[in-house]
């Protein structure tokens, strides 16, 4: 009999680059997607193979490393969130061009309803804007499965393979079965060397190349497996239903569904197919999780004629998630019965844990700052962003990591004052130093707090690049080191919390305060290690 | 066999721990089985919540539709309310009757327990004070457990063997303390559901 695991869709997919023969995993923490990379930390094959599996600094840093192990011929995977390929990016797009040589694969993780971040982009944007392919499960044996078909299609088309999980995916669990594992790859080089050396002349052959091979993949598109094709009896619908959207379609028809559908799990869109069904049926509906990729291609701008219904024209909602309610009004589904909401529920927020060092951090910050008439804090991403809510109402920004910083210079040069920017310890190494340097280099009059709980809190407590060399780093950035100030946040530190603040507040120049003290879940981790 | 479960709670309550010692009873029944959790910013103790489907049959969506749930299972009274529109029009609700007041606004205490007591279907148990009185504080989610186990359909031995093979690692007393806790709950519910 196989072998079943209960798995997340994330451990699912983890375990699936395993078995397909992984030589190393690269990422930053996001959620939903840390649960790959922690999978596979804690996999005794990992261990047993030598896998690469720490952390990384950022995602582009990660992508980076990714793209030099496929280099050699080995397979690789990196994971993130999906504001993470903000950060890695460039390296993301300029991975098609310089093509893969061992299998490569880029997990992003989206979080429509943005259950813990700040915008719901879409990643298979980015797969169409880079011509790279895009894969995306709707079940955890799917995860398990695809993952190989990943590594597979890479390297048989010599690209980059875009993984994209949702939220429900990734932290949703199921039985999978598994295969066997296969071997890694041993150590080779490219067999068209130019390519990787992105200058113009190389590039404009490889680019032409690279829109040939999109056309391919098309092709394989329409081909795949994973791209079902259901006929249906009723020709007055025909839907066509992307990621898990297939999933709460199927939920409303327990039966099978009487209506034509289109499945699209693997992109470039696979155009033949659509053509198909438009051909077969009167009206058309989309359901995909996330932003409309797929709507937006199939309307176009020119009249079309048949009618086409989804997220832009108000049957499903605009913004968000699914789910199978909204999936079932789509599909003119008279709604279940139900209790009706109660009326003295009231929302219940997160909150920073009782004792963090965050909060007395908070405390001294919002005393000082008061004492000036227009004091702004430009914050940050990590659990000192909870700052914002009651009782502290302590900061006035928060944007994307390391934002703080150079928000703070850009305020300063404007005249603000103060301009104090507050960081946590991982988000400082992910996107901080950088702008910190440029403080140093313009001479801006303003207080960084880098905050240091000596991990990666908010996305559970992984280890932080920077632990130990904090004020190293800042005094090798030029920050002067009679301005770098450690402080331990405790109520009985206030005062000289409070007084550190105030005199770095008052000095003209580029100062850093770093109050440390460990995250109380992590030490509570650690205290239970060691009583074992 | 079909059973929609809402798990629900506040961060830190142990939620998860209930969904997989049914997870363990339901694989061992061979049933199929898909759990939705909740991680990440949610769980500063902010209100938490686990989609969990069984059946003998396939399950597609990750999520419980509206109207769909045969229980709501919650370790926090308010926390039980929140997802009445899940609720099934003959669903039950198990839940804890401790309140967690981390927010200035908390509802009236007997405001919560009118609307509780009104649904057709509700068990309410006081899990904290089941669980210290089997000897094991911090199992109220196992004695919540134990109170549903008369509703979902799985054999309590069935359960009572999850407990003992989630719980195995941190040795015998634990799964004892927990096993105590599991059916304090469960005869507790049978006296409520009996009437
Ligand atoms: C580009 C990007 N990558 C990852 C994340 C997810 N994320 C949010 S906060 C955070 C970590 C913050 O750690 P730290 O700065 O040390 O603060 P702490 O949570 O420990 O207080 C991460 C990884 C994100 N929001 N954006
Ligand atoms: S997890 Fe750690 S850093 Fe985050 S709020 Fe709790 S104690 Fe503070």
């Amino acid at each position: 009999m196989p072998k079943r695991e209960l798995l997340l869709g994330d451990e699912a997919l983890a375990l699936g680059a395993l078995h397909a023969g992984l030589s190393g995993v690269f990422a930053y923490p996001g959620t939903p997607s840390t649960e790959i990379t922690e999978y596979i930390q804690g996999h005794p094959l990992a261990a047993e193979r030598g896998v690469h599996r720490t952390w990384s600094t950022n995602e582009k840093t990660a992508m980076e490393e990714a793209l030099g192990m496929s280099f050699v011929g080995k397979r690789a995977m990196v994971c993130m969130k999906h504001v993470g390929l903000n950060v890695a990016a460039d390296a993301f797009v300029n991975s098609a061009m310089t093509g893969a040589h061992g299998g490569l694969v880029v997990v992003v993780a989206d979080d429509p309803s943005m259950h813990s971040s700040q915008n719901e982009q879409d990643s298979r944007f980015y797969g169409q804007f880079a011509l790279i392919p895009v894969l995306e499960p709707a079940s955890q044996q799917e995860a398990y499965d695809m993952a190989r078909a990943a590594f597979d299609l890479s390297e048989r088309y010599r690209i980059p393979v875009l993984m994209r999980l949702t939220t429900r995916m990734a932290h949703s669990r199921a039985v999978v079965e598994v295969a066997a594992p296969r071997d890694p790859n041993p150590l080779s080089y490219p067999e068209q060397p130019r390519q990787w050396v992105l200058m113009p002349g190389n590039s404009r052959l490889r680019y032409k190349a690279l829109i040939d091979d999109y056309a391919r993949l098309e092709n394989e598109a329409v081909r795949s497996p994973f791209n079902r094709y259901t006929e249906g009896s009723d020709r007055r619908l025909g839907i066509i239903a992307c990621g898990i959207a297939r999933n709460y379609l199927m939920e409303n028809y327990p039966e099978g569904c009487p209506y034509p559908v289109l499945e699209i799990a693997q992109y470039p869109l696979p155009k033949e197919s659509v053509r198909r069904l438009a051909a077969e049926c009167q009206e058309l509906l989309i359901i995909e999780e996330g932003q409309p990729l797929v709507e937006q291609a199939v309307r176009g701008v020119l009249p079309v004629p048949l009618k086409i219904r989804g997220r832009l024209t108000g049957e499903l909602p605009r913004t968000g998630e699914l789910t199978p309610d909204s999936v079932r009004a789509a599909l003119g589904l008279a709604p279940h019965r139900a209790h009706a909401a109660s009326e003295i529920v009231v929302p219940r927020p997160p909150a920073l844990c009782q004792g963090c060092g965050h909060r007395d951090m908070y405390t001294a910050l919002t005393e000082v700052v008061r004492e000036f008439p227009d004091g702004k804090v430009f914050s940050d991403i990590g659990c000192y962003t909870l700052g914002w809510l009651a009782p502290f109402h302590a900061i006035d920004t928060c944007v994307d990591m390391g934002a703080s910083i150079t928000m703070a210079i850009g305020a300063a040069h404007a005249g603000q004052h103060p301009a104090i920017a507050v960081i946590g310890d991982s988000t400082f190494t992910h996107s901080g130093m950088t702008g910190l340097l440029d403080a140093v280099n313009e001479g801006a009059d303003i207080t960084v707090v880098i905050s240091d709980n000596l991990t990666t809190g908010m996305t559970g407590g992984q280890d932080s690049a920077g632990t130990g060399r904090l004020e190293q780093i800042c005094a090798g950035i030029g920050v002067d080191p009679a301005h770098i100030r450690v402080v331990v946040p405790l109520p009985k530190n206030r005062e000289e919390m409070k007084q550190i603040l105030r005199e770095e507040i008052a000095y003209k120049g580029v100062s850093v305060i770093i109050p440390r003290r460990e995250c109380i879940q992590t030490a509570k981790r650690h205290a239970a290690a060691k009583n074992k | 066999m079909k059973k929609d479960i809402i798990l629900s709670g506040v961060g830190g309550q142990g939620i998860l721990s209930i969904a997989t010692v049914i997870g363990h009873a339901a694989l061992a029944e061979g049933l199929q089985l898909k759990q939705a959790e909740v991680h990440g910013m949610s769980q500063r103790g902010g209100d938490v919540q686990s989609h969990l489907r069984i059946s003998s049959r396939e399950i597609r969506s990750d999520l419980i539709p509206r109207g769909g749930a045969d229980l709501i299972v919650s370790l926090e009274p308010m926390e039980a309310l929140r997802y009445l529109p899940w609720l099934a029009a003959e669903g039950w609700v198990v839940t804890g009757t401790t309140p967690v007041v981390n927010i200035p606004n908390y509802p009236d205490e007997a405001d919560l327990k009118r609307e509780l007591q009104a649904l057709p279907h509700v068990i309410l148990l006081d899990a904290e004070a089941l669980a210290r009185e089997a000897g094991s504080p911090r199992s109220a989610n196992m004695a919540l457990l134990g109170a549903t186990a008369p509703l979902l359909g799985i054999e309590a031995g069935q359960l009572e063997a999850g407990i003992r093979a989630i719980f195995a690692r941190k040795g015998e007393a634990v799964v004892e303390a927990n096993l105590a806790a599991f059916r304090a709950g469960y005869q507790t519910a049978q006296k409520q559901t009996e009437r």
